[in-house]
């Protein structure tokens, strides 16, 4: 029986800040002062709080310790962990009232408006430990699904429930699961999307290795509830630590009997394989993913026919997203009252998001829907760091828009989102500032896409990289006001052509900054001027005459001599040698240096 | 796995190991000083001996932890009971038997072992 339990984050953002070296250095400690038997260390998955990491939060007393580094740890064992005093100078500072007090972590900004149900688990559990899902009642969804309710009652209670894909289109999960279960075949197949390919976004990796255990019951009961006996996870091979838990987990479940034939003795057989995808953003489109699965080129094919009648092998499967499946579990439990109750009427429940960017808190975040982007972005994410502004979010990653600062009080929600030009995506959040140039990140989200575009459908293979052309001539300075309406136009034409999702999706980009700042995009091409200094191109350094006090350093510093000037003179850059790199203007210590 | 009696079965005996991540906001707190004083004078039977017997019992909303020297070194091991609203109180010269009846007569039954404590065996108590 241990007494204290110490709690590491081993989640992808803390593993790669040292949580392993911590881990092990904790063992040794505490086993130097013998306390081996009395205090368990535990390896859990995301707190969350990503900026902070990596975080350690000490049982029973709930100390959370941030930015630990393995130095630390021996102050931690001595003080804390022999002797009770907990060590104040690396307790997160918001959880610290006074000498004395501290608060829960739950009545802190970041945790305060938060409401976990698909993150329930994590940073809670062990994920390598199957004991420690079931204490959490794990499985007991899976025990009632398959003891007490017919497979057509699951389906009425999922459709009750209003649960919408996690994975960012937001189709009903109950329907998916009707017209899979309506078709007749001597094999179906329930299958989890866990290609996550946005860039920025991080929250299925998250739950997966946090709690990989509640992804494989939601599974099970969605094969019971379709009548699949057969069960696969694509995942991308560039998240190891998540694969090796889920392999662990799978294992695991076998051993127990919640995986393989007559689970919970009802007749019922499910069993789950893990297939490694390589990483295309293309796989994430849902019969790209199955082409990829049965082991062929991932591309895309016409729909329809949808997955639900000929799927993976010819055969009807439902496709879920690893959020939509962590859901589950709580709903079946809870009730659909219960799920109906929490966010908005025709977008229930909770969603996480990726929070990244120029924002303090960077990491990972669950609200209810409806939660305003105001919200999100200032109680929970602290707001803009540096006294930067707002000045957009950008959602949905390659395939979504950007909202700008006049609806930061727009209540996120999936039909919210698309009226206002973005998508709710998978849940990539990523916060800019002024200093963000629109027009460049339309570009950045292209040059992504025309990358990923697998090559199949001429107006997504041709069409994205001529978008990017266009977008490359703007930013350079060399655009006309007609390549605008072009590269508008090219856009509809791309999105109502293209074969599969990301062709559709690829031009979102372009339209939403278009929408909002097409001022943007015409400061560029009329006055070849980049309004946030982002665009090198249109962007020139000069010293302000009154401010330079000659004394040399930005001279001395300069990478390629472009700045000329004696002692005590004022000092000039020369626009042809200059590489436009910035040093002179990190440099300058009164602010002579500008950026027009 | 055969039945939900089985699957209850494992999680009532996870239940215990996973508990402690659950008290941080518990009503009851149970502080064993464990300073050089209190780890010296045997503190850590005690402490172990209420942890386990809390778990044993299954007790909901008790927090058993440790606390520093509170400066009467000579009656360690020193326990301090402390409920919301209620007195706090001290137990000294702490033993791993005595924590057994602390547990089951003051934490369960809310009953106060009287002898134990500070106002029992201060010097020229009596």
């Amino acid at each position: 029986m241990y007494r204290s339990n110490v709690l590491v984050c081993g989640g992808t953002g803390c593993t790669s800040s040292n949580s392993e070296q911590i881990i092990e250095k904790l063992n040794e400690e505490i086993k130097a002062v013998g306390l081996e038997k009395e205090v368990n260390v535990i390896r859990t998955g995301c707190f969350g709080l990503c900026a902070l990491g990596p975080i350690m939060v000490v049982y029973p007393e709930g100390a959370f310790y941030s930015r630990v580094t393995p130095e630390d740890v021996k102050e931690i064992v001595d003080e804390h962990l022999l002797k009770g005093r907990i060590v104040q100078r690396l307790l997160y500072q918001e959880t610290v009232v006074d000498e004395n007090t501290t608060k829960s972590l739950n009545e802190t900004k970041f945790y305060a408006k938060q409401m976990r149900i698909a993150l329930r688990n994590c940073g809670v559990i062990n994920p390598e430990l199957i004991d420690e899902y079931i204490a959490q009642d794990g499985y007991a969804a899976l025990g009632k699904v398959l003891t007490e309710m017919t497979p057509q009652e699951v389906i009425d209670l999922m459709l009750a429930s209003g649960l919408r894909g996690r994975g960012g289109a937001g189709f009903p999960t109950g329907l998916k699961w009707k017209f899979a279960a309506a078709n007749k075949a001597d094999q179906k197949y329930a299958c989890c999307n866990a290609d996550e390919g946005d860039p920025g976004a991080f929250m299925d990796r998250s739950v997966l290795e946090g709690d990989p255990h509640s992804v494989l019951e939601a599974m099970a009961i969605a094969g019971y509830a379709i009548g699949a006996s057969q069960g696969y996870i694509y995942i991308r091979a560039e998240y190891p630590i998540a694969v090796k838990r889920l392999q662990i987990a799978i294992d695991q479940a076998r051993e127990y009997g919640l995986l393989g034939k007559n689970i919970f003795d009802s007749g019922f057989d499910f069993d789950i394989d893990i297939r490694l995808g390589a990483g295309a953003f293309v796989c994430g489109e849902e019969t790209a993913l199955m082409t990829s699965i049965e082991g062929k080129r991932g591309e895309p094919r016409v729909r329809p026919p949808f997955p639900a009648l000929k799927g993976l092998f010819g055969k009807p499967t439902v496709l879920n997203n690893v959020e939509t499946y962590a859901n589950i579990p709580q709903i079946i439990l809870k009730g659909a009252d219960w799920f109906r109750s929490i966010g908005t009427e025709k977008s229930p429940g909770t969603k996480v998001f990726a929070l990244g960017g120029k924002i303090t808190n960077t990491g990972l975040v669950e609200v209810p829907m409806g939660t305003t982007l105001r919200e999100v972005v200032e109680d929970i994410g602290g707001g803009v760091p540096g006294g930067h502004h707002f000045k957009a979010a950008q959602t949905g990653g390659p395939s979504g828009g950007c909202i700008p600062a006049k609806l930061i009080d727009t209540p996120i929600d999936y039909d919210n989102l698309l009226a206002i030009g973005s998508m709710m995506g998978s849940g990539g959040l990523i916060v800019m500032d002024e200093t963000t140039c629109m027009v460049d990140i339309a570009k950045f989200f292209l040059e992504f896409t025309v990358d990923e575009s697998c090559g199949k459908c001429t107006p997504c293979r041709v069409g994205t990289k001529r978008l990017l052309e266009i977008l490359n001539k703007i930013t350079s300075g060399n655009g006309t006001l007609e390549d605008i309406d072009k590269l508008e136009e090219l856009c509809y034409y791309i999105k109502e052509n293209s074969l599969c999702g990301l062709g559709q999706t690829a031009p979102n980009p372009v339209l939403s900054t278009l929408k909002y700042y097409r001022d943007e995009y015409e400061a560029h091409v009329v006055e070849h001027r980049c309004p946030a200094g982002a665009c090198k191109a249109l962007t020139n350094y000069t010293i302000e005459a009154d401010k330079c006090k000659g004394c040399t350093l930005c001279a001395r510093n300069c990478p390629v001599g472009a700045i000329s000037g004696a002692v005590k003179q004022l000092h000039v850059i020369d626009t042809n040698k200059c590489i436009k790199c910035g040093v002179c203007m990190e440099k300058c210590k009164f602010g002579a240096v500008v950026k027009k | 796995m055969k039945s939900l009696a089985e699957l209850q079965a494992i999680k009532e005996r996870a239940r215990a190991s996973v508990n402690i991540r659950e008290n941080a906001d518990a009503q009851t707190k149970v502080l064993v000083g464990m300073a050089t004083c209190g780890i010296a004078a045997g503190a850590r039977p005690v402490l172990t001996a209420f942890v386990e017997e809390v778990a044993k019992r299954n007790l909901q909303g008790v927090m058993v932890t440790q606390t520093g020297c509170i400066g009467i070194c000579q009656y360690e091991p020193v326990v301090e009971v402390i409920t919301p609203g209620k007195e706090k109180v001290t137990y000294v010269k702490m033993t791993a038997e005595k924590a057994l009846r602390v547990v089951n007569d003051h934490l369960v039954n809310g009953n106060v072992v009287s002898e134990y404590t500070i106002g029992a065996n201060a010097i020229g108590a009596k």
